[in-house]
């Protein structure tokens, strides 16, 4: 079975995401106003992103595994949106 | 003719025979450390047997009780734990492992034509994680018995119940696992071990049912998971996220507590429909109407399945606009039931009906769920809700897809497999009239129960209006004449084993790969690896699809 | 390499059936998992919209120094994983020893950390219960609710609660398969348990990158 990436691939992907870190701290320190939540999650989702495709071998994986990988944060956005849909809504007036 | 006495022919040596999962090895450690899908599935229904009969003795107790308006037998705080507890026991340790864990668990490899399931180990492992939860759970029930509902609705369960909460809890929690291994088992077993040429739409559709049930369990029962360890965590610490003194909303563990009981319906009702999908076509000897259909509406079932879970909330306290939203998807998942159902009755038409007793479940089935699911839409109705929440309609609702639809299909498999897990006939005669019984003492015990709740009658209360008296004699007296209904198949089911007739490879003729394996199966289940070529259920005149 | 029994389990037709359905079963276990962070995630999501002052205000006294830290800890643990995966493909056991007792270690670093920064999240009045003061709270400007800082301590405790135990079980799984490596159990062909347990423990690291934003950097943070 041969290597999925060289070993030096990995670590090009590890110097990312520390960047991303350093990063996603160094924005904390900024006033963003409402950005810090949109900006924080964005970096972390690319953080992920990046561990999913080169460390968790997904670039190189069956469609099958790529849909298994997906549907969790799907059924986790069903869960929250419609939860959140009461919580938004219990306001509004008739 | 002069007599000649030939001397006696030599016997022929018989071959030996085969050995079959049952008897490649005895005693206990090889049963209680198996591996085998065939002797867990076997494991799983001696435990949910008991379990069931130990939940049925709790609602007889309180159907006595509820003789008279003012019943005797139980005080209010001994009534509230009784039903509770038959709640917990009846859904998490009967319904939701019962098709799954015991029909699943023995029919699944052997319709796909592996020999086992992918995680054997894993498998054992399920067993033990759901003892392991029922102990808990059972002990709770011993030493005092939990009164919150089978819903442990907060505030009153993580703050003011002196009840057995946390060891309920932790025993359900445990047991989730259970369900969520057998799931990932499922899932993986039908995507990687299918036999050659066993494409997705040549499947049987018991096997589409279970892996759609699988998905739920998945991705329903680790919320759950969560939110009892919550509750737990907010009982013993004083202090979580449902709390109103902190500015929580008790009306979030409502969101999670059914965002996994809602889907858990369907984990038990689409095994449920698998089976009624295998037996239809072979008692009518004709192909299944609309594969395609049936088949994806499972899979619908399970996905929309997760969008509907705020109809049990609209008085709760949930906004108007959440309610609406959630009304409507609870009417659009009732489509995908309902083909079902139109496609088994097409499947009848011009079918040569044989009355054996899987196929009279099977028809109790459809009859009962249609009548259970249409009173859904009843419920999904927002207006409607209003006025017949928290009543025994609901109570009747349930009841009739659970008992009516889903009980009947498990007995109804029990049946038709039962030659194949152990090689005996049941007595059909004897079936039949269990069958019978079992229905008419179902709508006596549940029918008045819709009408005694249209009318005003409260659910889980212990005392009731005098004027419900005589439809809940009605129901009691059902409630007897079905409890006789489910010891007949306990008595005759365990005669069989004993003095039952021997079962071949194929009793009843039907199609499918379980059929083309001696009864009961080797224990890699065939000799040789099958290899499909045709679509499911060709009964075509004629076929015997015998082995 | 000595092998005491066969790595084709018998159920299964060949090695490349087993490995795929081992894969596949991890990646399916993965998602139950994100939803039970994920119930979490929601409640959390709620409060945050509720009491989005209380969260900011609470959020910014936790220690990002030593968050910050320990997200680096872990990013290098899932890449010391990622090695030794690499390494059991070529078979070189003692790279995969190494590698896995570096990312054993660092799994442990995050965790002495945590209890570290738990200690002074004590000394910070920021254990309800223990060490809180309502008071602190209250006068505030504008006042904060008190009970809304506790729901935002709940949600951070039981969050990085949740996600330490599951490094805890990381860390136990990793010891397992460094003795097993150890005794040469795996071979190129034949390493399955060392890749899904490489996937639980990237698993673990991505959901500690979520926790960070979520819970450390609601706000601004002073300077």
């Amino acid at each position: 079975m041969e290597p999925a990436m060289p070993a030096r691939g990995y670590v090009m992907v590890f110097l990312a995401l520390v960047g991303l870190t350093a990063a996603t701290v160094g924005l904390a320190y900024l006033d963003l106003g409402p950005w810090h939540a949109t900006v924080g999650l964005t970096i972390a989702g690319i953080k992920a992103l990046l561990i999913a495709l080169y460390f968790m071998h997904v670039r190189h994986a069956t469609g099958l595994v790529r849909v298994f990988a997906v549907v969790g944060l799907f059924w986790l956005g069903i869960l929250m949106a419609l939860t959140i849909t009461d919580y938004a809504t219990r306001a509004w007036l008739l | 003719m002069s007599t000649v006495t030939l001397p006696p022919a030599t016997p022929a040596v018989p071959p030996r025979p085969e050995p079959t999962y049952v008897n490649v090895a005895f005693g206990v450690k090889s049963w209680l450390l198996t591996t085998d899908h065939k002797r867990i599935a076997l494991l799983y229904l001696v435990s949910i047997t008991f379990m069931f009969f130990l939940g049925g003795f709790l609602i007889a107790v309180v159907r006595t009780h509820l003789l008279t308006p003012r019943g005797i037998l139980l005080s209010a705080d001994t009534y509230n734990k009784f039903f509770t507890m038959h709640g917990i026991i009846m859904v998490f340790f009967f319904l939701i492992p019962s098709i799954p864990a015991v029909i699943g668990n023995f029919v699944l490899p052997l319709m796909i034509g592996a020999k086992d399931l992918a995680f054997p180990r894993l498998n054992l492992l399920s067993w033990y994680l759901y003892i392991f939860g029922a102990v808990f759970t059972l002990w709770a029930v011993l030493v005092g018995g939990v009164d919150t509902g089978w819903t442990f609705y907060t505030p009153y369960s993580s703050a003011s119940s002196h009840t057995n909460v946390i060891p309920a809890a932790v025993g359900i929690f445990i047991t989730g696992f259970s369900s969520i291994l057998t799931g990932l088992n499922f899932i993986v077993t039908t995507h990687r071990m299918r036999a050659p040429g066993l494409t997705w739409f040549r499947l049987p559709l018991m096997v589409w049912a279970l892996y759609a049930t699988s998905i739920i369990m998945l991705l329903g029962t680790p919320v759950l998971a969560c939110t009892l360890l919550l509750l737990a965590i907010e009982r013993t610490w004083h202090i979580g996220i449902f709390d109103p003194a902190l500015g929580g909303d008790p009306i979030l563990f409502q969101h999670f507590f059914w965002f996994y009981s809602h889907p858990a319906v369907y984990i038990m009702i689409l095994p449920g429909m698998g089976v009624v999908s295998e037996i239809i076509p072979c008692f009518a000897r004709k192909n299944i109407f609309g594969y395609g259909f049936v088949a994806f509406s499972s899979v619908a079932i399970a996905v929309v399945g997760f969008l509907v879970w705020g109809h049990h909330m609209f008085v709760a306290g949930q906004s108007v606009y959440a309610a609406m939203v959630f009304s409507l998807l609870s009417y659009l998942v009732a489509i995908p039931s309902a083909i079902k159902v139109f496609n088994w009755t097409a499947t009848l038409y011009k079918g040569s009906i044989a009355f054996d007793a899987p196929m009279l479940y099977a028809f109790g089935f459809i009859a009962m769920f249609t009548v259970g699911g249409l009173t859904g839409l009843f419920l999904a109705a927002l207006g409607l809700n209003v006025h017949v929440h928290d009543t025994y309609f609901v109570v009747a609702h349930f009841h009739f897809i659970m008992v009516g639809g889903m009980i009947m299909a498990y007995m109804g498999g029990l049946h038709f497999w039962w030659p194949k897990m152990t090689g005996h006939m049941y007595p059909e005669g004897w079936a039949r009239l269990a069958a019978l019984i079992i229905f008419v003492g179902f709508v006596l015990t549940f029918l008045p129960q819709f009408v005694v709740g249209y009318l005003g009658m409260p659910r889980r209360y212990h005392h009731y209006a005098p004027e419900f008296q005589v439809l809940n004699v009605m129901s009691t007296a059902g409630a007897s004449v079905l409890s006789l209904g489910y010891v007949l198949p306990l008595v005759y089911l365990l005669w069989s084993l004993a003095y039952g007739k021997r079962a071949g490879a194929n009793p009843w003729q039907a199609t499918g790969l379980e059929w083309q394996t001696p009864s009961p199966p080797p224990p890699d289940n065939f000799q040789v690896t099958p290899v499909v070529t045709e679509p499911p259920y060709q009964y075509a005149k004629g076929a015997t699809g015998a082995a | 390499m000595p092998l005491d029994h066969s790595p084709l389990a018998h159920h299964f037709r060949d090695l490349d059936q087993q490995h795929e359905a081992a894969t596949l079963g991890m990646w399916i276990f993965l998602s139950t998992e994100l939803m039970v962070f994920g119930a979490l995630f929601t409640g959390y999501t709620v409060y945050r919209a509720a009491y989005h002052a209380e969260f900011a205000a609470a959020s910014a006294l936790l220690h990002i120094g030593i968050a910050g830290i320990n997200t680096i800890v872990l990013l290098t643990s899932s890449l010391t994983m990622v090695l030794a995966v690499h390494g059991v493909r070529q078979g070189r056991r003692q790279l995969v020893v190494r590698c896995l007792i570096a990312t054993a270690v660092l799994g442990t670093t995050f965790l002495v950390l945590k209890v570290f920064e738990y200690h002074g999240d004590y000394r910070d009045g920021l254990v309800p219960g223990l060490s809180f003061q309502d008071q602190e709270w209250l006068s505030h400007d504008p006042p904060l609710k008190p009970g809304a800082v506790k729901l935002f301590l709940f949600c951070y405790y039981a969050m990085t609660g949740l996600h330490a135990l599951h490094l805890l079980i990381g860390i136990g799984m990793i010891a397992v398969l460094t003795w097993q490596t150890a005794r040469g159990r795996y071979t190129p062909y034949s390493f399955n348990p060392v890749e899904v347990g490489g996937l639980y423990w990237h698993f673990v690291d991505v959901v500690w990158l979520f926790l960070l934003p979520l819970l450390y950097l609601v706000g601004p943070r002073g300077g």
